[in-house]
């Protein structure tokens, strides 16, 4: 299997407080990696590397490297914007822009193609489809994105990410602020989706990451313990903390 | 009994504080409308259109005065904008001492009595104006060779007029704009502005296009509170603009603005002029109540249409 994402020794900085500690990594092509872990392990900080989201924050460093097919991205001479077409990012809270659903679709869209407005109709639509959105706001595309249900933005920022043509997804806790026949939704979704995409996905919910992932990593106190097939973690982990926190012990 | 009768009191004491507000707009309606009676009555609203001031042969026209409060206003409204924009997102991401410092300076500028504006606009605006930024824009710009709006930047100037007089005012109202901006721009949940760079946009993107449309009500707010300010500006504008009576050509035209006008005239106007006057400020009452209204109106609107639960 093909590695898409290959972290090596990721150490990260808030300040002066270090957050991760060696953090490394092998993520495979078109397939589901989950990442789990007490809450403040670093799960999302590792996760925020990975499109240098984190840049945004005048405090926040990391050093190591974050290889993705083949090329260093954490290089400051890589096109960061380029960088986050290719890696799309799912947030916990919905996160629809102040537009017009068509519009949360077509925005980025248009930030990075050149497209007549048949074309741009045809890939909003696409883009809707394969989030399973369509049928539901095909109707109301003129409607702002704000006035979805909470299940519905989450899909429709999933579209939004998948819209650019994108190869790797991260989501940060994407089910957390939603209800459960939604959060089954966007669980079917991910499922669907890993055909073309390679999906990176945090999670606080244990059955989730055992329902879709292919592996899990598990972090604690910003160290990688345990990484591996999901159901070998689930049913028989190395590891005396990955097993306790899976059992319920503690987290 | 006795308690009865004070909450009776205290209710009533608390109603004419209400009503204090609107009885005083109503009053100063009122009273305008009643003191330019005789101006309305000689001059119907043809008094809105005219361009002729002639105190000696008792013709008045608003239109000049008018026309003056629009050009400044809007010159400082477009000055001042995109300066408190670019400031307010600088200064919100900069370093915190930084930001700081700047800042309060930015908000200090507020406190400025704006006599002071118009004693530094005479003595240091206007030949700088003069000597340097006029003939910069005219020698060597020539921006008034431009195709449409070049007839209305002009060729001819000596420091004073509109322009000068619409920087004054982008000055004065930049503090109240910036700091509403600062706060809109604060606000925007830090989660939104990384879902905008998540999906590549840059910081200029995001900024205009999810920063200032997720706060467009409190930026609009903050554009009609320096558009109020710059509307009613007495003082500073009265020393830079060069007190003309008449239409103003160009931008680098001498001019005068209604609250000028009023300024200026008092003392020593009786009979029809001073119903013009009083005609002039109630123009200038109804151009600041109705853009207020609209303003209210224009945000109720959006906010309904948006169908948003952010108050």
């Amino acid at each position: 299997m093909a590695i898409k994402i290959s972290a090596k020794n990721l150490n990260f900085y808030y300040g002066s407080n270090q957050a991760l500690f060696d953090n490394s990594l092998d993520i495979e092509e078109r397939r589901i990696t989950a990442v789990i872990g007490p809450s403040g392990c670093g799960k999302s900080t590792h996760l925020r590397v990975y499109n240098r989201i984190f840049e945004l924050y005048r405090d926040q460093r990391v050093t190591g490297e974050l290889i993705i097919d083949g090329v260093n991205v954490l290089d400051p001479q890589v096109d960061v914007l380029e960088l986050r077409r290719k890696v799309g990012m799912i947030f916990q809270k919905p996160t629809p822009f102040p537009m017009s659903v068509f519009e949360n679709i077509a925005y980025p869209i248009k930030l990075h193609f050149k497209l007549s407005s048949k074309e741009l109709k045809q890939r909003v639509e696409q883009a809707l489809r394969a989030a399973s959105l369509w049928d539901e706001v095909k109707d109301k595309l003129k409607n702002s994105g704000l006035a979805l249900s909470g299940g519905q933005q989450q899909r429709l920022c999933i579209a939004r990410a998948i819209a650019i043509e994108p190869e790797i997804l991260l989501m940060d806790e994407p089910t957390s602020a939603i209800d459960p026949v939604a959060t089954l939704k966007i669980e079917e979704l991910m499922l669907s989706l890993k055909e073309k995409y390679t999906i990176v996905v945090v999670t606080h919910n244990m059955q989730q990451a055992a329902r879709i992932s292919d592996n899990t990593a598990f972090f604690f106190k910003g160290h990688i313990i345990e990484y591996g097939p999901t159901a070998r973690i689930f049913t028989n982990p190395k590891e005396k903390k990955t097993e306790e926190y899976i059992t319920g012990r503690f987290g | 009994m006795f308690a009865l009768r004070t909450d009776r009191i205290f209710q009533w004491l608390c109603l004419i504080s209400a009503m204090i507000a609107g009885l005083l707009m109503l009053g100063f309606f009122v009273q305008l409308s009643l003191s330019s009676v005789s101006t309305w009555r000689q001059f119907g609203l043809g008094f809105l259109v005219s361009n002729d001031w002639d105190p000696v042969a008792n013709r008045f026209g608003a239109l000049p005065s008018i026309v003056g409060t629009l050009c400044t206003t809007v010159i400082a409204l477009l000055l001042a904008i995109p300066l408190a924009f670019a400031a307010a997102l600088y200064l919100v991401d900069a370093p915190p001492l930084l930001s700081n410092i700047l800042s309060h300076a930015i908000d200090l500028l507020a406190a400025i009595p704006s006599v002071i504006y118009g004693m530094w606009g005479l003595f240091v605006m206007v030949p700088i104006m003069q000597k340097h930024v006029q003939p910069f824009m005219v020698d060597v710009l020539r921006l008034h060779r431009l195709p449409v709006i070049g007839r209305y930047i002009g060729e001819y100037y000596n420091g004073f007029g509109i322009f000068t007089a619409g920087i004054i005012l982008a000055i004065m109202v930049l503090p109240y704009i910036y700091a509403i901006l600062r706060d809109v721009i604060k606000m925007t949940p830090p989660v939104l502005r990384e879902a905008a760079y998540g999906v590549g946009c840059t910081r200029w993107e995001t900024a205009k296009d999810i920063v200032l449309r997720y706060g467009i009500r409190g930026v609009l707010g903050g554009i009609f509170i320096g558009l109020g300010r710059a509307l009613g500006e007495t003082m500073a504008v009265l020393f830079v603009i060069g007190n003309l009576m008449d239409m103003p050509e160009d931008i680098f035209s001498g001019a005068t603005t209604i609250a000028a006008t009023l300024a200026n005239n008092f003392a020593e106007a009786d009979c029809l002029q001073r119903s013009a006057l009083f005609a002039l400020g109630l123009v200038l009452l109804l151009m600041s109540f109705s853009i207020q209204v609209a303003a209210q109106y224009y945000l109720h609107a959006t906010s309904a249409r948006r169908g948003e639960s952010r108050s």
